[in-house]
């Protein structure tokens, strides 16, 4: 297996504020790889940085071996990789197949149809509203969107930020279903989440993010049996 | 029938303040700033238009294309030198610079062209029948209006329909979401403000067309009137520069034929600061004005 992504002793600030402390971690193709860190571990500036909207201070960010580090954020999308960011963020007020589209910006026109039948397929919900002004989608609805509208790039690295976020378990176990055939169909995965025990059952690898620093990692069915995760993270006693 | 002519002057001056206003409001719903100069911008327009007439002695048809391009150009300078270094800054240091910007082109401009009004010579060159002259139609009204209609439906269309006015919109929602999609944040509100600064070429055109008196400061009235013609139709919006643009020239014709030519102003803004007090957002308006 060959690193996908390699990340080394990232460090990232925010103004004076020191939110990654030397972070590390690897994602090698064909994989699901989850961060799982508590509120303000900086598991959202850790993805952020990987696709270019926060410049880390130090540390490499190696991609298909090439450091992306100073890749300004409108063309990590064309190395190959896409964030689905936390909060969703699509465009409310563009309609279901806009926002596709815009997901294929970096792609040339003639292959935005194909993509856009893919995740039509994927998410046949969204094809039935393709004319509906996003913002008045459902919670799930538009997570699906933004999920697709990531996938519009043909990701080789799909980095999701919180998929589960305000959903109900039933959309909860549907979107990481999703992401285990997105797996399956060759996309590999970098997962952010709250919700860890369903993150570690996806996942093929994990890292613990504690107040901007590994804490643990390794095998994520081991970790899920972890004590310290156990305890600290899957709210078992 | 005297009614009908006031109509006329109301909507053709409405057309330039709607011209002027989709500059603002472009800017505005994307940028998310006031670009004070832009008034400015349309006074060298004109003289830029000028130059090519009495000058250089070019047609209309190529003098009206290079003072387009002319502020295309100054537009995009304006942005990059003055006001992307401010991405990061506050809306108040860029509101000030926007107003140093607008003095820094009056007095450029005073200074290239003196301060000394310039007599403009209409670029609209045909003469209407005596019958429709009698109502109040002129020439230059007819070009304005029918100006201000393309403009509408070919910016409308942009916007909508080309991946660049798609850009646009995603810019005008959420900047970063926008750049994860791989569209350049920076060059996005470049274009912006060279398609605001190419209309504002047109409006000038348009304005000394009709109001033949050129000088440095004849863009920072109708600058003003056209941006609370944006506000009153709900800045960031297209259709409602229009609208705001048309309601406003309507207003102030019927107020200065019918109340005072001197209150024709104050009128003109309190029935802004009415909309405003009964729609915060303007008339099709999705964004509140920041305070400034
Ligand atoms: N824009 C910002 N300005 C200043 N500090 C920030 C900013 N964004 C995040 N931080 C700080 O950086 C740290 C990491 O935040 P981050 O959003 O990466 O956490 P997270 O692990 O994603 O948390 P959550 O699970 O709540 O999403 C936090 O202490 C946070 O307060
Ligand atoms: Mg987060």
């Amino acid at each position: 297996m060959s690193n996908l992504l390699k990340v080394d002793n990232l460090h990232v600030y925010y103004g004076s504020i020191h939110a990654i402390k030397g972070v590390s971690f690897e994602v090698n193709e064909g994989e699901v790889v989850t961060l799982i860190g508590a509120n303000g571990a900086g598991k959202s500036t850790t993805l952020n940085t990987v696709a270019g909207l926060l410049k880390p201070k130090q540390g490499t960010i190696e991609f298909e071996g090439k450091n992306i580090v100073g890749v300004p954020a409108h063309k990590t999308v064309s190395h190959g990789m896409a964030l689905c960011p936390e909060g969703r963020r699509i465009f409310l007020q563009m309609t279901v197949q806009e926002n596709l589209e815009m997901g294929g910006y970096s792609r040339p026109n003639s292959e935005i149809e194909s993509s856009m039948a893919d995740v039509y397929q994927r998410f046949p919900r969204l094809k039935e509203r393709y004319k509906q002004i996003a913002g008045t989608l459902s919670g799930g609805e538009q997570q699906m969107l933004a999920m697709g509208r990531a996938l519009m790039s043909k990701p080789k690295l799909l980095m999701l930020d919180e998929p589960s976020m305000g959903l109900a378990p039933i959309l909860v176990e549907q979107i990481f279903d999703i992401v285990k055939e997105l797996n399956h169909s060759g996309v590999t995965i970098l997962l952010v989440e709250q919700n860890a025990r369903m993150a570690l059952s996806v996942a093929h690898r994990a890292y613990v993010l504690e107040t901007g620093t590994i804490s643990m990692s390794g095998d994520a069915h081991e970790l899920a049996e972890d004590d310290r995760v156990r305890k600290a993270y899957l709210g078992e006693s | 029938m005297v009614f009908f002519s006031y109509l006329i002057s109301g909507i053709s001056l409405g057309s330039v303040y709607a011209i002027i206003a989709l500059g603002y409001t472009m800017v505005y719903g994307i940028a998310k700033m006031l670009n004070f100069a832009h008034g400015d911008v349309i006074m060298v327009g004109g003289y830029v238009c000028y130059c090519a007439l009495s000058y250089l002695n070019l047609p209309a048809i190529v003098a009206v294309p290079l003072a387009m391009i002319a502020c295309t150009a100054l537009g995009v300078i304006i942005e990059g030198l003055a006001y992307r270094p401010l991405r990061q800054a506050g809306s108040l240091a860029v509101l000030i610079t926007a107003i140093g910007v607008s003095y820094f082109l009056q007095n450029g401009a005073q200074l290239i062209w003196s301060a000394t009004p310039k007599n403009f010579a209409s670029v609209v060159h045909f003469d209407l029948p005596e019958s429709m002259t009698s109502l109040g139609l002129s020439s230059e009204a007819i070009v304005t209006v029918a100006a201000c209609i393309v403009i509408m439906v070919v910016l409308t269309l942009f916007v909508n329909k080309t991946k660049l006015g798609k850009a646009m919109r995603c810019c005008s929602e959420d900047k970063g979401a926008a750049q994860i999609m791989g569209i350049n944040v920076n060059r996005t509100i470049s274009m912006t403000f060279a398609i605001g600064s190419a209309l504002a070429a047109i409006a000038g055109v348009l304005l000394c067309s009709a109001y033949p008196t050129l000088q440095p400061t004849t863009g920072s009235m109708p600058g003003i009137k056209a941006f609370t013609a944006a506000v009153f139709g709900g800045i960031g919006s297209i259709p409602g520069a229009f609208l705001g643009g048309l309601l406003l020239g309507i207003i102030e014709a019927m107020a200065k034929a019918y109340i005072s030519t001197n209150l024709a102003n104050t009128i003109v803004f309190a029935v802004l600061i009415i909309v405003l007090l009964v729609r915060p957002t303007g008339l099709l308006g999705k964004y509140a004005p920041e305070k400034v």
